[in-house]
């Protein structure tokens, strides 16, 4: 084997929430258990295992995946955030607020996944149309909300993001 | 968890050489993976047969999208993501970027590419009736070198394809002239977004005072394999399209189609759904010959 191949126990190298993590795993191993296993950030959930129910979205270089259809060597050098980098609970991101005041969570198994491709839906389109929205999210299932109260509260968002740019205010994230 | 990621090795040798010499030296035993969104699927539920893989994400001499005079070279690492945000696909292979939003979801899309939609080979692959309508070819690549063929031969059966197994497919070939025809693709399926069709239909068309001078039909899960429905088009061809050629089309088109009955459909729905699809698009250029 020719010493450029990627050892596939090797470390691996990620930056994640803007903090640079090596891991020693094995390739093939899923992102999201070495999140949520090797990481302990545990916000990231399961749900289909088969990149259906998008509860494992996060967002890898810019793009919104299903961390539970990549395999760790793949995400070797790449910029990754998770809903952990999103907000703390006593500094919550304007997504996380909007979902709280309008209803958009319940049982909080699709939410971190919501959370993530309603931020990776606005970081490329800060106006969506409800249609937008809605192909926005998707890949997310939800079987509490009936989908309404999230869709609401990505509307809220929006709202709340142009408003704090307009008084000039700054908000986390 | 259900697939044991240590029954499988990984490596990622991060450019094209690396990838094809390690398929040269041991041909057919290294899969190549590129997005995973088809073989992490099948890892989770434990039914992954290849031990050996190669990835193929990041290397960026497989991810491009060129535009030439005549057409667009799509390297087969280009996501789905890629070609739909992309102008001249977006204008010059407007069926191809069509099918591109309606791949799985946003998550998906920016993981899947047209490589591995195509390799897969699945007979209900969105980017297939597109491709097979436009003309479309592909390249493959070796270390013996690079060879095209007409898409419309890649698909040898279910699931199997004219690739050698220390080949790996390059690029696909969008000839721009379709752009100028008539163009048709609407897929059914249980939702929107995220579900495989149930059958889908593709088509391009030339009219000329009323007569058909070209047109090319494909379609999703009408067969084992994604395929040009070319008895079909033979009822239309050198036809003056009226009410009585659509309706022989459509009895042509339910003669020629060959679906199964699966968890998704059931043949019966399948050929009856597509010969409305195909109906619809003949009422269309109908239509639009009509308008002065």
């Amino acid at each position: 084997m020719s010493e450029h191949l990627a050892n596939s126990s090797a470390g691996i190298s990620f930056i994640v929430n803007g903090e640079k993590r090596t891991v020693a795993a094995h390739g093939m191993k899923r992102l999201l258990d070495v999140l949520r296993e090797d990481l302990h950030l545990t916000g990231t959930k399961e749900g289909c295992g088969e990149g259906e129910c998008g509860s494992c979205s996060v967002r890898m270089n810019g793009e919104l995946v299903n961390s539970c259809l990549v395999p760790v060597l793949q995400a070797e050098g790449a910029t990754i955030e998770t809903v952990e980098g999103l907000g703390r609970a006593e500094a919550l991101h304007p997504i996380q607020k909007a979902f709280l005041e309008c209803g958009g969570a319940q049982c909080g198994i699709c939410t971190p996944g919501m959370l993530m491709a309603t931020a990776q839906l606005l970081a490329v389109n800060p106006h969506p149309t409800i249609g937008e929205i809605r192909e926005g999210l998707a890949g997310n299932l939800c079987r509490c909300t009936g989908f309404k109260r999230i869709f609401d509260s990505v509307a809220a968002v929006v709202v709340e993001m142009d408003a704090t740019a307009k008084t000039g205010g700054a908000h986390a994230g | 968890m259900r697939g044991n990621a240590e029954a499988h090795e990984l490596i990622a040798p991060g450019s094209l050489t690396g990838v094809l010499e390690l398929m040269a030296r041991a041909p057919g035993e290294w899969m190549p993976i590129a997005g995973g969104t088809e073989i992490m699927v099948a890892h989770a539920a434990g039914r992954l047969r290849g031990k050996k893989l190669v990835s193929l994400w990041g290397i960026g001499e497989l991810r491009f999208i060129e535009v030439s005079g005549e057409s667009i070279a799509i390297g087969a690492g280009a996501t789905f993501r890629d070609l739909r945000m992309h102008d001249t696909v977006q204008s010059g292979a407007s069926l191809l970027a069509k099918a591109a939003t309606w791949i799985g979801s946003i998550a998906n899309q920016s993981r899947a590419t047209i490589g591995g939609n195509l390799v897969n080979g699945s007979p209900a692959a969105d980017s297939s009736p597109a491709l097979l309508v436009c003309d479309a070819e592909v390249e493959l690549i070796s270390m013996r070198g690079k060879r095209r063929i007409p898409y419309s031969s890649f698909h040898t059966g279910y699931k199997r394809n004219a690739m050698t197994p220390d080949e790996l497919l390059y690029a696909v070939h969008v000839p721009l002239r379709f752009a100028q025809h008539r163009q048709y693709l609407r897929k059914v399926g249980t939702r929107r977004a995220m579900a495989i069709s149930k059958v889908a239909l593709a088509g391009t068309a030339l009219l000329h005072g009323g007569v058909v001078s070209e047109i090319r039909l494909a379609a999703a899960s009408l067969a084992p394999l994604p395929a040009r429905l070319y008895r079909t088009e033979a009822v239309l061809h050198g036809r003056a399209l009226g009410p009585l050629a659509i309706r022989e089309a459509q009895e042509a088109l339910m003669e020629e189609a060959k679906p199964i009955d699966d968890i998704r459909s059931t043949a019966a729905y399948r050929s009856r759904v597509a010969a409305n699809l195909l109906g619809e698009f003949l009422n269309e250029l109908l239509t639009a010959e009509a308008r002065p």
